[in-house]
């Protein structure tokens, strides 16, 4: 084999400093305060009198050397050659001229990318890998977003929700897409099937067993051969086992369902930062365009923007109304899953006299 | 030229329906202008999995040499059917903090990648990673290296400190009371070897958001979640409050902004023009600095707090980050350095004390914050709970219960 020549330098993350627009290093600290000239487009003032003009666009998340390209050249076209992702896969351009933004929307929309996400709009849904690059997902995640980002079009280029509304997606249980104001979970419904054939030789048994957060998995003898088996009573279908060990076959065509959450919030204004709950369970995994799911998202949105006062995100908005009358206004069906029963279930309870007839 | 042709994938293709940007139309594209087969054979297995309602992809283990992670590795389980997508892994990189790059630097990277591997890219993952998807194990060395010379370097995976992420921060943003980005590409910088070399329980991931807006995600998604704060009074441009009354409404300014603070901490004045905050009654929730955008901002005295021990489902359930530090400030280096020795405190703390693949929260929830406050050495403030406790059960050394 050739020697190696090179020398890894393990520098870290990547130099950042470099990678601003040069009227964003002039302001660097300096901003003051902005505003809202249109959906998809912030002003940015500073206290030294600049001022910059940033247009938002969604993208196909998944995206390939030729469309990364084409925005680099509109960003070298307005933006000094400069441009910014978002955490939802949206991509930013800032331009300290003004005149740049009307026909940088124009490029943006004409190659397809929807100019939006701001304010109080749906924006681009967080997701994860699925089928084309996770090796546990029961979905896909790239498919389940663009179907349901296909129904939030006019959602994403407007304004019109009370509040800002995240989306996102996960292709098994362990939810590495996160919680969000609606959530999209594939929920397993079956324990795993296990495969003794291959366990021996492919898993670690030791850690698969103690991965298991209920303590289901216990070691056995299989023809003659060390393995492992589910207490099925115990197991809580979450999937971890599957994740060590790729003999727990947890996902399954038919039984791997989705199920939906809402009221995820990590933002601290108004109410503390909450947990997402459980609306919506056992909906089929119908490939390819998910209509069961996209329904259901669909009618919390409308009722959303229907009841929702200014600036309630959807959780607060289903804590004001009360979680009877969001059943009602939702059309979803209430069922006793709903009712916690993991760990410190009962804080979950009403544990007082205040209920809404 | 002999056309390229793709393969049929009638499942996919419904995809490529709707006004929403098409992945798979992106993919294609790429296909018909390169002729890579990896995404020919990445296709017919997506539309494999549509068609069966199952994923293909196995791990192993791929690297670039001296490093232990930031690769992961995907091969087909069903090679015989799909060998064009046989191997393909997923170089995971390091992007600048707050996700901003010159075109220069990224289409140096994009040049390389498109050189080296499939050109189906990712930006960017959950955790922030810009993600190369779609290289196979003898062309890894080549592309680290092609890209590394550039100042790219690889992000965690496994048992790792995970790549960071960080706001938009004081680049973009009038809320940011400190300078994430900075703060960012230091603190991962120092722990770089975690980064690269798994030696911990499980995975340690950090964010860093400049305000309570918590853009980053930090509270929900990071073990150690930097949030920026501050401790004087919120600054207010009497001018501009007067303005937005006129202009919004008293109405708009009662139901928006004083009845939605959550601590009541706002009041109408007689004249009906101006506000009072009472300060110390503000948890710094910062809606009322949302609203009142060009009339209200933080105050002067800026840091952060840190909340610890967020994270996602597995295994115990979401866990959110909670209070360790209230109040650092963070104005310069020296702060910085303060920060990374308490963490360094933190993290030795867990990588002994921790079960294998436990993340610190879940570390904190076992053994119990008091232990955890004695060992990285903080006192207990009230800051840190929502309330004393209210179960009657617990036990205190005898001089120190009285
Ligand atoms: C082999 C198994 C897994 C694969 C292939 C996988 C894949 C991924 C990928 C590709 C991302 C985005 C990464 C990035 O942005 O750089 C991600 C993020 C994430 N993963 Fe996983 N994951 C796996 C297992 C897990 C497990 C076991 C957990 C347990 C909790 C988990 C929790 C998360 C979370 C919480 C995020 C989001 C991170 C954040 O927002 O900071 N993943 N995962
Ligand atoms: S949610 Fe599950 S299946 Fe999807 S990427 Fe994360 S670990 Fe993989
Ligand atoms: S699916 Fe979850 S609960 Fe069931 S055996 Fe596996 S780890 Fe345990
Ligand atoms: S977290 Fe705060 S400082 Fe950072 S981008 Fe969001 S609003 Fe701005
Ligand atoms: S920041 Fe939040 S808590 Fe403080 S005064 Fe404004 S609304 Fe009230």
């Amino acid at each position: 084999m050739a020697k190696r020549e090179y020398n890894t330098v393990e520098s870290g993350p990547r130099a950042f400093w470099d990678m601003l627009h040069p009227t964003i290093q002039k302001n660097y600290g300096q901003w003051k305060y902005h505003d809202r000239p249109r959906p998809g487009v912030l002003h940015h003032v500073s206290k030294t009198g600049d001022e910059v003009w940033t247009v938002k666009a969604g993208t196909h998340r998944q995206v390939t050397v030729d469309i990364a390209r084409r925005l680099c050249d509109v960003a070298d076209k307005y933006c000094a050659g400069f441009l910014r992702w978002t955490v939802r896969n949206n991509v930013e351009f800032t331009t300290d001229v003004e005149a740049n933004v009307a026909p940088m929307i124009e490029e943006l929309e004409a190659m397809g990318h929807p100019v939006g996400g701001t304010g109080n709009s749906v924006a681009a849904m967080a997701h994860t890998q699925g089928w084309l690059h996770c090796d546990i997902p029961a979905t896909d995640a790239s498919g389940v977003v663009k179907s349901i980002m296909d129904l939030m079009y006019d959602e994403f280029k407007q304004e019109e929700m009370p509040n800002r509304v995240k989306l996102s997606t996960s292709c098994c249980e362990i939810n590495c897409g996160g919680q969000a104001d609606i959530a999209i979970v594939v929920q397993h419904t079956r324990p795993p099937r296990i495969n003794h054939d291959i366990l021996a030789t492919t898993c670690e048994m030791p850690s698969t067993v103690a991965r298991c957060p209920v303590a289901a998995i216990r070691p056995t003898t299989v023809n003659g051969k060390p393995s492992l088996m589910v207490v099925d009573e115990k197991c809580i279908c979450c999937g971890a086992c599957f994740g060590a060990c790729p003999a727990m076959e947890i996902n399954h065509p038919e039984y791997s369902k989705l199920a939906i959450w809402i009221g995820g919030k990590n933002s601290n204004p108004r109410s503390r930062p909450s947990n997402m709950k459980l609306v919506a369970h056992g909906l089929p995994n119908n490939v390819n365009r998910w209509p069961e799911v996209a329904e259901k998202v669909t009618s919390i949105l409308k009722a959303y923007k229907e009841g929702g006062r200014d600036w309630e995100r959807v959780g607060e908005w289903a804590d004001r109304i009360g979680w009877k009358k969001f059943f009602e206004v939702t059309g979803l069906p209430f069922d006793k899953y709903m009712i916690d029963n993991y760990r410190h279930a009962r804080t979950s309870f009403n544990q007082s006299a205040h209920i809404r007839f | 030229m002999a056309e390229n042709k793709l393969n049929p994938t009638p499942n996919l293709d419904t995809l490529e329906e709707g006004p929403w940007p098409s992945f798979i139309s992106g993919f294609k594209e790429l296909y018909n202008r390169t002729g890579n087969t990896m995404v020919r054979g990445v296709l017919d297995q997506l539309n494999y999995s549509y068609e069966t309602r199952m994923g293909y992809w196995k791990g192993g283990v791929v690297g670039v040499h001296g490093y232990g992670a930031g690769i992961i590795s995907r091969y087909s389980m069903v090679p015989e059917l799909f060998p064009e997508a046989k191997e393909f892994h997923t170089m995971r990189i390091q992007p600048p903090p707050g996700l901003h790059y010159s075109t220069k630097a990224l289409r140096e990277v994009l040049d390389i990648w498109e050189k080296h591997g499939s050109g189906i890219i990712s930006m960017h993952g959950q955790t922030g990673n810009l993600q190369l998807q779609g290289v196979t194990q003898d062309k890894v060395q080549e592309l680290f290296d092609d890209l590394n010379q550039l100042g790219w370097d690889l992000g965690g995976a496994g048992a790792t400190v995970r790549t960071g992420a960080s706001c938009v921060g004081q680049a973009r943003c009038e809320m940011a009371c400190y300078d994430t980005l900075k703060m960012h590409e230091k603190v991962l910088t120092y722990f770089t070897d975690l980064v690269h070399r798994p030696q911990l329980p499980y995975k340690a991931k950090f964010k860093f958001s400049g305000c309570g807006n918590d853009c980053a995600n930090a509270i929900q998604r990071s073990d150690y979640a930097v949030i920026g704060t501050w401790k004087d009074d919120i600054q207010v441009d009497e001018a501009e409050v007067s303005k937005f009354i006129e202009e919004r409404g008293i109405a708009y300014l009662t139901n928006n902004v004083i009845t939605r603070c959550p601590t009541n901490a706002i009041e109408m004045n007689e004249d009906g023009k101006s506000i009072t905050i009472n300060n110390s009654d503000c948890v710094r929730c910062m809606h009322c600095l949302n609203v009142m955008n060009k009339a209200l901002s933080p105050g002067n005295e800026r840091g952060v707090s840190l909340l610890v021990g967020g994270k996602g489902h597995l295994k115990v359930g979401n866990m959110l980050g909670s209070v360790i530090v209230p109040f650092m400030k963070m104005d310069d280096d020296d702060d910085i350095e303060k920060f990374i020795d308490l963490i360094d405190e933190m993290i030795d703390y867990w990588a002994e004390n921790a079960l294998d693949h436990e993340r610190v929260g879940e570390t904190i929830e076992r053994v119990g914050m008091q232990q955890f406050l004695d060992a990285v050495g903080l006192e207990a403030t009230p800051e840190m709970v929502l309330q004393p406790r209210d179960n009657p059960y617990f036990k205190a050394p005898y001089e120190e219960a009285g």
